[in-house]
């Protein structure tokens, strides 16, 4: 049982790193927009997302309303529930009604893929493990970030930091494609989706071209490329 | 309006976005099709949140192509993904030096 939860908090721990920086950078952007450290972190705490906390954040220093918020992380936090779904097709038959309750807290992105990149189903306690060291990463890079604000630190090191999070990605997406070639084509297409959204329709936002780019390239891909029996 | 009332209504929308499908699907998904799907959305996710922005991750278009091209190698020979993830920084950092 404590084994689990220990091998989950170890393949946290590469995301748990990227968010460490991820998580600064937001740090810095709420105190900026005129929260106190403490608001920052509690966001952190209690939303573990990226693009939603930036949209956030906005919405509360421009004193936007209660609904333009429950929209705008709606629209944004949306493709978490696409990862519910498909997280729900992987779990062991120890997962209940709590346990559920408790590990769908700590659906991202990361932590999906690093789950569904698991060979065996998952219990509740590995991916307990798995979100527990992400959610320290995430609230106290947010901590560091939000005292650190308006003093100067070497930007050469925050820079490079910021692709950590992006070489995990690059680590999970790359290797499978060795052995399915459906998959290049599926991480070909999704990129090239994502540079079309993100240059032709700026005014979409980030989160969004993002799940419209995995949701068109899946569905093509399934069309196309139909996966035999017992590979999901 | 207070602070605290925002982020208890953006945590609260978050969690329910994502509580509640993970709670209440039950069902196997039998449709090859849907299975299809199930099995390419991770590695379409992560693609299109990796380009174009990877590109941008570090302010300077330069040193984020050396760090991308590292991640890819290094990626392509199986290594963990701490050992990529810290690879691809540290040569964004060593070119950020240097240029």
């Amino acid at each position: 049982m404590r084994s689990k939860f220990v091998k989950g908090m170890a393949d946290g721990m590469p995301i748990a790193l990227g968010y460490l920086s991820v998580s600064f950078g937001f740090g810095i952007l709420a105190v900026k927009a005129g929260l106190s450290v403490l608001a920052a972190v509690g966001i952190s705490l209690t939303n573990l997302t990226s693009a939603g906390q930036a949209a956030g954040i906005g919405i509360i220093a421009a004193g936007g309303t209660l609904i333009e918020m429950i929209l705008t992380q709606l629209v944004i936090n949306l493709r978490y529930s696409l990862m519910a779904v498909s997280l729900t097709q992987k779990l062991d038959g120890s997962f209940h009604t709590p346990q559920r309750m408790l590990v769908a807290f700590g659906i991202t992105d990361e932590i999906y893929a690093v789950a569904m990149a698991q060979k065996e189903p998952l219990t509740p306690r590995y991916m307990q493990g798995l979100i527990f060291t992400p959610l320290i990463g995430w609230t106290t890079g947010t901590f560091l970030g939000g005292m650190a604000a308006g003093q100067l630190l070497p930007p050469v090191l925050s820079d490079a930091l910021g692709l950590m999070l992006y070489g995990m990605f690059i680590a999970i997406i790359i290797p499978p494609c060795k052995k399915s070639h459906p998959l290049i084509a599926v991480i070909l297409i999704a990129a090239g989706f994502s540079v079309l959204f993100t240059y032709a329709t700026p005014f979409i936002s980030g989160g969004f071209a993002v799940i419209l780019s995995a949701l068109i390239t899946c569905i093509l891909a399934a069309f196309f490329f139909p996966i035999k029996e017992e590979k999901a | 309006m207070s602070v605290g009332i925002y982020i208890a209504v953006m945590a609260g929308v978050t969690y329910l976005i994502r509580m509640l499908p993970f709670t209440l699907f039950r069902k196997e998904i039998r449709s090859p099709f849907w299975r299809s799907f199930m099995f390419y959305l991770p590695y379409a996710v992560l693609s299109a949140m990796t380009f174009p922005a990877i590109f941008y991750a570090t302010g300077n278009t330069v040193t984020a192509a050396v760090g991308t091209a590292v991640a890819l190698l290094l990626a392509y020979f199986d290594l963990p993904l701490i050992v990529v993830a810290t690879a691809a920084s540290l040569a964004a950092l060593l070119i950020g030096l240097w240029v």
